[in-house]
């Protein structure tokens, strides 16, 4: 412990024949407190355009409202959420000190300890912590209106999302880059922890088999998407073959020619699937992809990394950095008019079509990634913290990060909401309600009674044509409603209504790739947590290079995460609909977890004034999950709670009927029976570990306010001996200071400070 | 012009590095800057050691 003793260590280990490895204290106070009158005009104008952002969306009550005002109030509260609250933890909370070296300094290896430049680093952590999650929630969540997703996702954001990753990031920084897992351990004890391990790696089977059942909704019976998402397996392999023996280390030439290659695919799709064999072919139901996908999981899992997965990881990084501009650019430039309500009419019930359950919890449980997602923690501790290069960076990269990850989500929202709110409804509704065709389809929605909505089947069966698919009714999953929306934003932008197919299927090619990379990372992330479980145990686990035991624990991984995914597949209410409140409900679990025990090390730091920093956004997480994992388990109304169904099913097989509800058959009532019986389960395992944890870091907190502060376990601080500016644009100070280490000669900077 | 072709410039080096196609350089940079016993690693060498190491400490992907 002793902030002072460290640091008089640090400033005796200082070089004395190097310029100061960090901006002196009182100069970057004078600065960040000096406001000058450009400076101030500057933040009221944010300040202001935001509050006419807000008002345009949550006030004005016209017929449409402008997606512009979106992008404004996004970007304008993000601002200043970074500038103001952002820079509030940093110095009241975490007290950063450039005078450390991080641990891509002091472990320095050359290979998984790499100073990193910070504007590259936050590139790649953003594509390590994005993926389809903020692509998918928001679309599902636009059922209750735009404003409560938006008002979530922008000031969650804020307060919640954004502070997470950058605490644990920072703490994991602190501690050589430690998992969450290990610190969990560490400031929980041997309880809290191993609660915290369990609940972790079942919290991934469920994300992973989600997001599969979302790429399995996208390509069932889409001849077009099953063949070049398909195409992508063979580019990865002639990628990695590529990379190996042709042409190592050529990474930016392989991607391009994979980029092309996947362009082709993605245009040879449309041409076979108008072919009668291709159409034939290729034209598989949702259980056949969903065993395919399983059998994949598997192979790719214990396939070398060469082979397959580093390939299609630098695919689906390009792809991902070049979508997200193109989206962001086709917004601005496109600016649709939004005719969906800030409120529909579903916001204020409880069994809307798309997701069930009333707003509060469970719209902020549908909304994960892009607001606040615990799955991040794991991101953020671990891999990026060994890259950092100074410790005041990690403001930029972490907190900053997130943000970039909520204006994806927002303009997912976007594209979601500029389609017909008939469409939007016929697409992402169960196939038990629209009834598979496009009159039954615009029948149903009409019967809804939404304002404003009168579909005709010829709309659908239109928008279908226009996006290559035969039929757009019930694709639930949120992926083919935002590739719609994309395509239709996009068509205005570049190639006109001709090239909606080609965009649709773009888009679904760029969902699947994501989600799929998640899913072989997922796998092999969990049967390594699995193997080293077993390995406290049977201790030959341990070893990774042993085959039987990573072949044996990938197959129960698979088969884990592939059960969940086949019930999801067959269950006859729509996966998607009962299902995806569980994922919500899993990631925000994982990040009350990740929350406690960010907050554990927070007291033991002894600033306990700032604790509520951390305390506030981990009693919104806990109260919403905690909730919405009640509402699931005692709801006495079925289409909420899992056991409430579970007895309606039951009690309906037992009366001797043949069909209830939406099961039209006496398999189909039994596999509900069994479905929301592995749900509520589930539900109820998810919920009690979660408790454990945060009742253990409440503890653990309490102690450590009575104590004044508890055991530190940080890694021992080491003089700096590198400079690097903390943020995107160095600031005057920061300047003159880089100005010192770069008129250096060569060999006394330890490699290069910061380059750009 | 020539802006226009040091900005593309500019952003091709930013995605090479955001994509990892710098790592033997800097394992190269560190190399030298370290004391050490023996050669440096091939350029082969070096992205078959970085891919298996890779099998046995694989990162997480995020949704």
């Amino acid at each position: 412990m002793g902030k002072i003793s460290d640091q008089s260590k640090l400033a005796e280990g200082l070089d004395p024949t190097l310029p100061p490895p960090a901006v002196e204290d009182s100069v970057r106070e004078a600065e960040e407190r000096t406001w000058t009158p450009a400076k101030i005009g500057l933040w009221v104008a944010i300040s202001l355009l935001g509050a006419v952002a807000w008002f345009m969306l949550a006030l004005v009550r016209g017929e449409t409202v402008n997606a512009i005002w979106f992008v404004f109030a996004a970007v304008c509260t993000y601002l200043i959420g970074y500038r103001f609250y952002s820079k509030v933890i940093e110095r009241y909370l975490l007290k950063p000190d450039d005078r450390r070296a991080t641990p891509a300094e002091y472990k320095a290896d050359g290979k998984d300890y790499v100073r990193t430049d910070r504007n590259v680093l936050f590139g790649h952590h953003f594509a390590a912590i994005a993926g389809a999650g903020p692509l998918v929630g928001p679309v599902i969540a636009a059922q209750m209106g735009y404003l409560p997703g938006t008002i979530w996702i922008i000031i969650g954001v804020v307060l919640a999302g954004a502070v997470q990753d950058y605490l644990v990031m920072f703490f994991s920084m602190r501690r050589g880059g430690r998992s969450l897992g290990q610190m969990a351990r560490e400031e929980l004890g041997v309880i809290g922890g191993t609660a915290a391990l369990v609940a972790t790696l079942l919290i991934m089977i469920i994300i992973v088999a989600i997001l599969a059942l979302v790429v399995v909704n996208a390509l069932g019976e889409s001849p077009w998407g099953v063949f070049s998402v398909g195409m992508t397996i063979p580019i990865a392999l002639f990628m990695g073959v590529y990379l190996r023996f042709i042409r190592p280390g050529k990474v930016m030439e392989v991607s391009i020619i994979g980029f092309v290659l996947l362009m082709a695919a993605i245009i040879g799709g449309g041409a076979v699937a108008g072919t009668e064999w291709g159409a034939a072919f290729f034209h598989l139901d949702k259980v056949t992809i969903a065993w395919g996908i399983i059998i994949y999981g598997f192979i790719a899992a214990i396939l070398p990394v060469w082979l397959l997965l580093a390939p299609r990881d630098y695919l689906s990084t390009f792809m991902k950095i070049g979508v997200i501009v193109m989206l962001a650019v086709a917004i601005i430039v496109v600016r649709p008019e939004i005719t969906v309500p800030a409120f529909s009419e579903f916001a204020s019930r409880e069994n809307g079509p798309v997701f069930s359950g009333a707003l509060f919890p469970f719209l902020f449980v549908t909304i994960a990634c892009g607001a606040l997602s615990g799955f991040h923690a794991l991101i953020s501790s671990g891999t990026t913290p060994k890259l950092i290069e100074k410790e005041r960076q990690t403001r930029f990269i972490g907190y900053g990060g997130m943000l970039m990850e909520s204006f994806v989500a927002i303009m997912a929202l976007v594209a979601a909401i500029s389609i017909d709110r008939g469409i939007y409804f016929a697409m992402n509704a169960p196939l038990a309600l629209t009834g598979g065709t496009v009159e039954s389809a615009a029948q149903w929605v009409n019967s809804l009674g939404l304002a404003n909505v009168n579909i005709t089947p010829e709309v659908l069966a239109q928008t279908a044509k226009d996006v290559g698919e035969e039929s757009i009714i019930s694709r639930s999953g949120g992926a083919p409603t935002l590739a719609v929306g994309l395509a239709h934003i996009m068509q205005q932008f570049i190639g006109g209504p001709g090239m909606m197919a080609f965009w649709y299927h773009f888009a679904i090619m760029f969902e699947a790739l994501f989600i799929l990379t998640a899913v072989d990372a997922g796998t092999r992330v969990a049967r390594f947590m699995l193997q080293d479980s077993i390995g406290n145990f049977v201790p030959k686990f341990k070893e990774a290079s042993w085959r039987p035991g990573a072949w044996l624990c990938t197959a129960i991984m698979v088969g884990a995460w592939g059960a969940v995914l086949l019930m999801g597949v067959t269950d006859p209410l729509g996966g998607i609909n009962t299902l995806f409140p569980l994922f919500g409900i899993a990631n925000q679990l994982l990040a009350a977890i990740a929350l406690a025990v960010c907050l554990a090390i927070t007291a033991k730091r002894g600033v306990f004034k700032w604790l509520w920093i951390v305390a506030v956004p981990l009693t919104f997480a806990a109260v919403v999950t905690i909730t919405a994992s009640f509402h699931k388990i005692f709801s006495p109304v079925p289409a909420v709670g899992y056991f409430a169904n579970n007895q309606a099913f039951s009690k309906a097989l037992a009366d001797g009927k043949t069909e209830f509800g939406t099961a039209k058959t006496v398999a189909a009532m039994e596999a509900v029976v069994r479905n929301t019986m592995i749900q509520g389960v589930l539900s109820v395992i998810f919920v009690t570990l979660s408790i454990i944890v945060i009742v253990a870091a409440l503890l653990a907190t309490i102690k450590a306010i009575r104590a004044g502060g508890g055991q530190d376990h940080e890694d021992p601080p080491v003089p700096s001996k590198v400079y690097a500016p903390a943020g995107l644009f160095p600031t005057a100070a920061e300047k003159t200071l880089l100005a010192e280490w770069n008129a250096l000669p060569a060999e006394k900077r330890s490699q290069k400070a910061g380059h750009h | 012009m020539n802006t226009v072709v040091r900005g593309l410039r500019g952003f091709a080096t930013y995605m090479g590095s955001l994509m990892g196609a710098d790592a033997y350089q800097k394992y190269l940079e560190h190399f030298e800057a370290t004391a050490h016993s023996g050669p440096a690693m091939t350029e082969r060498e070096f992205w078959r050691d970085r891919m298996d190491r890779q099998d046995s400490n694989p990162q997480g992907r995020c949704c």
